[in-house]
């Protein structure tokens, strides 16, 4: 574990999905329960995400998506995370997300999916058992 | 001795624009200025833009719909138009929305997921196909690129014969709230704003009867927004869409009648009436003061009504049927002109057919059966609703007159006024629903142990390979010497003050993309890139 006494998180938005009212919610919250958070804003590829993941040093990514896009996205976060170094960062996923989508999403090594109605504090909960600090 | 208060399940009571409520209201609560209530039909149409309402006809039914490939899109419109549904409403992929082929790299996953892919006059002839549009109206969730897809329905109405000035139908075109809350923006302001007003020009001229905005409250409302801010923010940008019609020499009698909005219909049943009534009579205001609207079409809100998507519950979603149906009849007794009821599995995933059919039941049950259409504004002398349409009225001309402090809607949604007033709102009812402070019924109170719904509709994975695949027999089989032509001179145009209309119906008649035609005019427009805020 290094020096920070904080976790830091990236909240992303993949793809051309312009629903960010739950990314804002998390990524405040998160913010209120004292971790460090970067929001990326809408209309990320992968590869921006994860080239914003790996030069901000996160230990949490948080990727939001409502438009289906699931599927494509998330585990090529992941991919990406693994071949550039970033293979330690969690990565989680939230949305409209079909629960037969889930155990792919999870095999490709998303560690979580958090569907609606999931409160902030399960949200909160879950990166404080699973980040691991850099 | 003091009398003991009787107790009460809170200690106050409030909506959700935080007005307080009081525990009964007299007539003492009630402004004694009739005139600001009139008679359906009159200034200010607080009880509804036509003397007759429902009882002349019914609001128009429009199911939003879209997905996948054009066939498959065609295929549910003529379902619904069978069903009994009076009206099409389009929705469109994200990359459509945004103005990039299916090829498009940024496209990746995207195509035919939250609406139909339509990538060039050739998809359009096909979504539209067998469905009389001298008959049918239309309404096209459109926005950045609408001036692309209207060229494109009137290509095709062409091709059936219809001549424009039967056309009827609405693009959403209202990028002031992409901006703000709904994300599929492409330009900068200043060139949107422009987009915007050559079709007011345009079609105040050609296409007499079609509306040329529809600004949006909904989107704003599903951000996050209370009622207030959603009437505020939306007149707000309205009143900016006017400005610049005005500023490009447009006169307001002549492109303010085809002006319409359109609303959310949330969980709270008397605010969403009285809101419906407060954005009336406050728009007929300020049409009539600020701009000296003479003719009474100018300062009628006519609006569609969507039931509130962000209200819907992944749990026990049969519950969300309930929900919906309280939030139609808000909006019929609020007096709207057309109506979108959403399925009860919207939380999970696209609705099935089936859901879609009860959806539509409920707008048909509620229009045939419970007699509520049969009397005009039936709330209209209520001492509560009246209370309350002036009490939303006068909290959002408060607001309204901090956005024109602001310099108007555009500075505004610059400098993320309205952006981070929608994200307290947003934040503030999260927390609300956490403490249980507000009970969403099978989500933090009532819950049960549920196993995960089934039959879900999934969009065919191969859609986005097949739209790929027409895409590239289209530009081999195409005049690619006309079609370069007709970009070339639209790139012209765009660099020019002329009206761009003219320019993009010729361009999509020659079957260019709309990836193509977007790209010529992000290249002389360039793209708006707005700063990542957080509140």
């Amino acid at each position: 574990m290094s020096g920070r006494s904080f976790i830091r998180v990236l909240v992303a938005k993949p793809g051309l999905d312009g629903h960010d009212r739950g990314a804002k919610i998390v990524a405040r919250a998160l913010r209120d329960a004292g971790m460090e958070v970067i929001y990326t804003g809408l209309r990320q590829t992968p590869e921006q995400i994860v080239e914003a993941a790996l030069q901000e040093d996160v230990d949490v990514v948080a990727l939001s998506c409502l438009s289906g896009a699931h599927n494509y996205s998330f585990p090529r976060v992941v991919e990406l995370l693994r071949q550039q170094g970033g293979a330690d960062i969690l990565v989680l996923g939230g949305g409209v997300i079909p629960e037969e989508d889930i155990p792919a999403l999870k095999q490709s090594g998303v560690k979580e999916i958090f569907t609606p109605g999931t409160t902030i504090q399960a949200i909160v909960e879950f990166i404080r058992a699973h980040a691991i600090q850099r | 001795m003091e009398e003991k208060k009787p107790s009460e399940r809170k200690r106050s009571f409030k909506n959700t624009s935080n007005i307080e409520i009081k525990r009964v209201y007299t007539a003492r609560d009630v402004t004694s200025d009739d005139s600001a209530m009139g008679l359906p039909g009159e200034y200010p149409f607080t009880r509804g833009v036509q003397p007759t309402m429902y009882r002349g006809r019914f609001w128009t039914m429009r199911q939003y719909a879209g997905m996948a490939s054009a066939e498959e899109s065609n295929a549910r419109y003529r379902y619904l138009l069978e069903q009994g549904q009076t009206g099409l409403s389009v929705a469109f992929d994200l990359p459509t929305q945004i103005g990039y082929d299916s090829d498009h790299s940024l496209a990746q996953g995207e195509v035919g997921k939250v609406g139909v892919a339509i990538d060039s006059l050739e998809d359009m002839e096909v979504l539209l196909g067998g469905i009389p549009l001298d008959k049918v109206s239309t309404s096209m969730t459109i926005n950045a690129p609408a001036v692309v897809l209207l060229a494109m329905y009137i290509a095709v109405a062409e091709k059936q014969g219809v001549p424009l000035a039967k056309l009827n139908g609405t693009i959403q075109n209202d990028i002031l709230k992409e901006y703000a809350a709904r994300g599929t923006y492409i330009f900068p302001p200043v060139q949107s704003m422009r987009l915007i007003t050559d079709i007011f020009a345009f079609c105040s001229e050609q296409v007499p009867e079609w509306n040329t905005i529809s600004i949006s409250g909904y989107h704003i409302r599903e951000a996050g927004s209370s009622a207030v801010q959603e009437v505020a923010f939306t007149l707000s940008n309205g009143i900016a869409y006017v400005q610049a019609a005005l500023d490009a020499g447009l006169r307001v009698d002549e492109f303010a009648p085809r002006l319409s909005f359109f609303f959310n219909s949330h969980v709270d049943f008397f605010e969403e009436i009285a809101k419906f009534r407060a954005a009336r009579r406050l728009w007929a205001k300020i049409m009539t003061e600020r701009f000296g609207a003479q003719n009474p079409r100018s300062q009628m809100l006519r609006f569609h009504t969507q039931t509130g998507g962000s209200t819907l519950t992944a749990q026990q979603p049969d519950n969300n049927i309930i929900r919906i149906t309280l939030q139609a009849l808000a909006a019929v007794l609020g007096g709207t002109q057309s109506l979108h009821t959403n399925s009860r599995d919207e939380a999970l995933a696209l609705p099935t057919e089936e859901s879609v059919r009860i959806a539509l039941r409920t707008q048909q049950i509620i229009a045939f059966e419970s007699g509520v259409a049969d009397v005009v504004d039936p709330l209209g002398g209520s001492y509560y609703i009246e209370n309350l349409t002036s009490s939303i009225e006068r909290a959002a001309a408060e607001q309204i007159a901090r956005i024109d402090a602001h310099g108007g809607a555009v500075k505004a949604i610059e400098r993320g006024v309205m952006q981070r007033d929608i994200q307290d709102s947003a934040y503030a009812w999260q927390q609300q629903v956490e403490s249980k402070e507000r009970v969403v019924v099978g989500v933090n109170l009532f819950q049960i142990r549920e196993s995960a719904p089934r039959g879900l509709e999934r969009i065919d994975a191969s859609v986005g390979e097949r739209q790929k695949a027409r895409l590239a027999a289209l530009k081999s089989r195409r005049d690619n010497a006309k079609v370069q032509a007709a970009l070339a001179s639209l790139t012209q145009t765009a660099a020019s003050n002329d009206n761009l209309m003219p320019a993009v119906l010729e361009a999509v008649r020659t079957y260019a993309t709309l990836g193509e035609i977007c790209d010529c005019l992000r290249r002389v427009f360039g793209e708006y890139r707005p700063e990542a805020t957080l509140t």
